[in-house]
Parts: C-alpha cells; sequence; structure tokens
C-alpha cells in the first residue's frame, strides 16, 4: 500500500512537471513564473492566448484521454488474465476507428456524434469477440486470438472507407486514425470529462469483483461473485472508456497496453494497480506528445500515436518472447 | 458472527442435493443424484477418473447449476440466495485457483475476506483476525511476506487452504486438495483439514484420489461409478474389496491401516 502511494505520489510530480512544461515550451516560450501567473488569471493577453487557446487544452485533453486508455488496458489485462488483452491489440480500438471513420466519411458527422459511433462500434466489436470465444466458459487467451482477428479485419475495413472516400476528407481520418492531440477543443475535454465522471466511480465500484475475478472463475464465484454479471459491467465500462478516448484523439497506438504492465512491474503485490497505471499512461502521454511537437522532426509537428507506436511497438515483441518462458499463471 | 475465536458457536446446516442432474456440454456427468452432506463431519468424495465426483462438487458448490433437481442449504435452493450469502456459509477451493502474479502470501489470503465485506466497508479487525487465524492454522504466518512464485507446491497449497479459512466458512468444499503434492505435504494439508474440523466444528467436504488417506481422514465416505452414488457410509461400509470391484474394475485385498486402524486397499490387479 505504501509502496502504491509512494509510486503514484512521483508519478504525480513527473505528470505535473511534463505538463507544466508542455504548456510553456513551444514557438514562444514563457517563463514558469510567467506561466503560473498566466495559469492562475494574470499575464498579458498574448500569454493567455498561447496558454488557454493553444496549449492548455492539449495538456487536458492529454491528461483525460490518456487515464481513459491507461484504465481500460488494466482493467481488460486483469479481466482476461493476458498482458496481451489490450483493447488496442484485440480490435476494441479498431472497432471504434470503422465506426469513427464511418461517421466521418459516409455521414460526415463531427463532435458528440463521432464518439457516440465510436462508442457503438467499440461495443459490437467488443459484444462479438465474446460471443465467438464463448465456449462453456470464457477463457483468456481464446478471446486473445478472436480479437486479434477481429483487429485486422477492422483495418481492413479502414483501408476500404479510406480509399473510397474523398481524398480531403480521407487524408483528414488518416491523420485521425494515427492518433493525435493536435486538435483538442474545450469541447473535447468536456466529452472527456463528463464521460470520466461517469465511468471512473463504475471502475472503482467494480475494483472489488475485478479483485476475486482475478483469481479465477471459480474461486471468485466461490467468493460470491456474480461473475457474468460482474465481468459484463467491467467490459462495458473499459469498452466506454477506451471508445470515447479512441473517438476524441484517434487510437493512440499501445497507451491501454503499456501502461498497466509498467505500473505493476513498478508498484509490485500482484493487485489492480488502477491509479498507477492512470498515472503511466498520463506520463507516457505527455511525454510522447512533447517528443512528438518538439523532438522528433524540426518544422513539422508529428502526431502523438506516431511516438506512442514507436515506444510500444518493441515492448509488445519484447513482452511475447518473454511471457510463458516465465511460467506466468496465464 | 465472524469471530475468529468462537470454536463452539458454529451454527449447523443442512446441505443436500435432490434428485440432481449435472451435465458439461449436453453431456449428463451426474444424473439424478440425491446426498446429505452430514453436519459437522469430514466428508470425502472418491471413486474412479470421470465417475463424476467433482463434478458433484461444482453442483453442491452452486459453481455448475443442474440441469434438474436442486441443491438446497438450510432449506433453501443455493440459486435463488445472493451468492454473497451463500458465500459466507460455504467456502469452494478449485483444482487450479490462479494467484496474481507478484502477489504476496497475506494479501492473497485476505481476500478471502470479500464475502464479509461491503461496498463502502472497510477492512475490519475481524478481517484481520480471520486472516490471522487462517496464516496460523495452516502454518504460513511465518510465509506471510513472501510471494506465492518463491513458495514451493506444499507451501503453496497450504496458503490456499489459508485463503479458504480466511473466509471462515461453515463448510468447506476442496477438489483434490493433495494433487501434486508428496506424501508428507498430502499428510500436511490433510492435517490441516482435519484439525479444521476438530477444533471449529467446521464441515468438510473434499474429493480426493488416494483412497487410503480417504479412507483415514473420512468420516463419511461417499463412492461413486458412473454419475452415481454406489456407496456411502463409514470408511469401513465403504470400502469392501467388491466396492473397489464394481468401481475400479480393481481386484483388491482390504486390510487394516496399521496406523489408523480405517480400511485399506492392497490392489491385486484387474478384475
Amino acid at each position: 500500500m505504501t509502496r502504491t502511494r509512494r509510486i503514484s505520489g512521483v508519478l504525480i510530480l513527473v505528470a505535473v512537471a511534463l505538463a507544466l512544461v508542455s504548456i510553456a515550451v513551444g514557438a514562444y516560450t514563457l517563463t514558469l513564473p510567467d506561466l503560473l501567473v498566466t495559469l492562475f488569471g494574470g499575464g498579458t493577453s498574448a500569454d493567455q492566448f498561447i496558454v488557454f487557446k493553444l496549449r492548455l487544452p492539449r495538456v487536458l485533453l492529454a491528461i483525460l484521454v490518456a487515464v481513459a486508455f491507461g484504465l481500460a488496458g488494466a482493467l481488460f489485462q486483469s479481466l482476461l488474465r493476458n498482458a496481451l488483452a489490450s483493447p488496442d491489440i484485440i480490435g476494441i480500438s479498431g472497432g471504434a476507428s470503422v465506426a469513427a471513420v464511418l461517421s466521418l466519411l459516409v455521414f460526415g458527422a463531427t463532435g458528440l456524434i463521432v464518439s457516440l459511433s465510436a462508442l457503438v462500434g467499440a461495443l459490437l466489436v467488443a459484444f462479438t469477440i465474446y460471443l465467438l470465444s464463448w465456449r462453456s466458459g470464457m477463457n483468456g487467451m481464446r478471446f486473445v486470438l478472436v480479437g486479434v482477428g477481429i483487429a485486422f479485419m477492422a483495418q481492413s475495413v479502414i483501408g476500404y472507407l479510406i480509399t473510397r472516400g474523398d481524398v480531403r476528407d480521407a487524408q483528414q481520418a488518416l491523420v485521425w486514425m494515427v492518433g493525435g492531440l493536435g486538435g483538442a477543443s474545450w469541447d473535447d475535454i468536456l466529452i472527456m470529462a463528463v464521460s470520466l465522471a461517469i465511468l471512473l466511480p463504475a471502475v472503482f465500484m467494480l475494483a472489488s469483483q475485478l479483485r476475486m475475478l482475478q483469481l479465477g472463475d471459480d474461486l471468485a464465484a466461490g467468493l460470491g461473485v456474480s461473475v457474468q454479471r460482474s465481468r459484463l459491467a467491467l467490459i462495458v465500462v473499459a469498452v466506454a472508456l477506451v471508445a470515447i478516448a479512441t473517438a476524441l484523439v484517434g487510437p493512440l497506438a499501445f497507451v491501454a497496453f503499456v501502461s498497466a504492465p509498467i505500473a505493476r512491474r513498478m508498484v509490485r503485490g500482484g493487485g489492480l494497480a488502477l491509479v498507477p497505471s492512470a498515472l503511466v499512461a498520463i506520463v507516457l502521454v505527455l511525454g510522447a506528445d512533447f517528443v512528438a511537437q518538439h523532438l522528433l522532426t524540426a518544422g513539422t509537428q508529428v502526431p502523438t500515436g506516431i511516438v506512442t507506436g514507436i515506444v510500444g511497438a518493441p515492448y509488445l515483441l519484447w513482452l511475447i518472447s518473454t511471457t510463458n518462458r516465465e511460467g506466468r499463471a496465464s | 458472527m465472524t469471530q475468529a475465536d468462537a470454536p463452539q458457536k458454529r451454527p449447523t446446516h443442512a446441505l443436500r442435493a435432490e434428485n440432481v442432474t449435472l451435465n458439461y456440454g449436453g453431456r449428463d456427468i451426474v444424473a439424478n443424484l440425491s446426498v446429505e452432506i452430514p453436519d459437522g463431519k469430514v466428508t470425502v468424495i472418491v471413486g474412479a477418473n470421470a465417475c463424476g465426483k467433482s463434478t458433484l462438487l461444482r453442483g453442491l458448490s452452486r459453481l455448475l447449476r443442474p440441469a434438474s433437481g436442486r441443491v438446497m442449504l438450510d432449506g433453501r435452493d443455493i440459486h435463488s440466495v445472493p451468492s454473497k450469502e451463500i458465500a459466507r456459509v460455504v467456502g469452494i477451493l478449485p483444482q487450479s485457483p490462479i494467484a496474481p502474479e507478484g502477489i504476496t502470501v497475506r494479501d492473497l489470503v485476505a481476500r478471502g475476506r470479500y464475502p464479509h465485506q461491503g461496498w463502502f466497508q472497510q477492512w475490519s479487525a475481524a478481517d484481520e483476525a480471520a486472516v490471522e487465524h487462517a496464516l496460523e492454522a495452516t502454518d504460513t504466518a511465518q510465509l506471510a511476506s513472501r510471494r506465492i512464485e518463491e513458495l514451493s507446491g506444499g507451501q503453496r497449497q497450504r496458503v490456499w487452504i489459508a485463503m479458504a479459512l480466511s473466509q471462515d466458512p461453515d463448510i468447506l468444499l476442496l477438489d483434490e486438495p493433495t494433487t501434486f503434492l508428496d506424501v508428507r505435504h498430502q499428510l500436511d494439508a490433510l492435517d490441516v483439514l482435519a484439525r479444521l474440523n476438530r477444533e471449529r466444528r467446521t464441515t468438510v467436504v473434499m474429493v480426493l484420489h488416494e483412497l487410503n488417506l480417504a479412507a483415514r481422514y473420512a468420516d463419511h465416505m461417499v463412492l461413486m461409478a458412473g454419475g452415481r452414488i454406489i456407496a456411502e457410509g463409514e470408511p469401513s461400509e465403504v470400502v469392501t474389496a467388491e466396492r473397489m470391484r464394481e468401481a475400479f474394475g480393481l481386484e483388491s485385498r482390504i486390510i487394516a491401516d496399521p496406523v489408523s486402524g480405517s480400511p485399506m486397499v492392497i490392489p491385486e490387479g484387474r478384475v
């Protein structure tokens, strides 16, 4: 418990530092005193414009979607007892992307409608996987394998939609699909904040059941958990988290996938590490976004999703090559 | 209700199956079976592989819903009572429980307290006492801060039993709690359960493979073959050459166990 608190404290400090740096640094860099004065309502109108119109929304949205991705990954991985069972690997993000691209390209939707489409798409994919992988009980590995298949199907559908679409719309959809925080607006922040206000309490109410489900379905049932009902509720909440975040910033590659395992390695102890997972995700997204904006190429900005992908892909390879070799539980 | 040091106060319970049929994937494994679990006793279910003994245990512990018939606890169908309420009376240790990676012994044992905790209820003194008692009763207190992965098979099994004890059930069901253990660790695990039964009057129901150990530890034996019960009663009534032939297809001689006096099966060969 104390170790979790200590690690969380450090992660919060790092996140705050990254957030301040991200708001301060840019084509026009504010000094720390100027930044703080501006954040608390003072400063010149130029500083205010830069902070509140240009940079703060981006940082806030980064933090909110990071929480959603980090928690969704932690929930899925614990529920399916498999580190590969992250929504971005098993096609849940893919489902959200298909629905979002469909609504963008075919129906010309914007804003909240795109978010809702993504939510519906992700839920549809999740239940498809659930049904296809069900065979007198749920098996985490089968869920993952079916999910990976669905993820490839989602890719093909997106490819088809983009090649058929109008060139300029397609360009826009492509940028969205790589995942970026460039277009962050206060509307986006509001959508994500309201979603989290509903979903976070649900996550923490379901956490105690999830801790029992970690012990296997039989033991969880023996300890008094309604296994099917709890699992369904957890899937819906995790899917909603990832779908809404995906709709707003695109599938930020691998954030959901790597955050929880990194957090768990830091805090140890076999718990769910939900809070540390969310904090690791915040640090990752803020860090990746800073790299994407300022360090990767001079002049043009790179979408954040490319940076998270560069970090995440090697981690995936390392994980595949070490799992089972150490005889892990799942 | 969960007072750790009140062994005599344990309430009596009636757990029984009434004409239950249990199936997996459309195949009936247990057909139209009735059995009553004697309260405050050690009941051991034995039988050949695939005779339905684990399935019966799953049925009794509500992990498997009967296709027909009912399992009754204190006059109520166990599938009509809230899951957590049952879990405060009936504990189950399945055959292959999963330990989350990196969890410590104490944290794992503490998870057994789940049915005693409400949504907003904090960890209580009763929870703490139950965990301490469980660690002591299974001789795992000195392992409390170790991680499960570091333990030997015998230690690990004692930790799982400790977890079941911290749940503080009046009836404890165990599916082959001695599998994968060497003979000394089998005795260790069974001794813990026997002591639990003796000192706290916990009803113990377990599936065991090892016939002679079953006969030694059981007050009541249930012998199954082909999805039905072919004999039940005291070990001396159940373990006979004729029954062994019927249940296992085995020619055997029955002698008295020189240590405990319980019946002991000396195999001669196939029928």
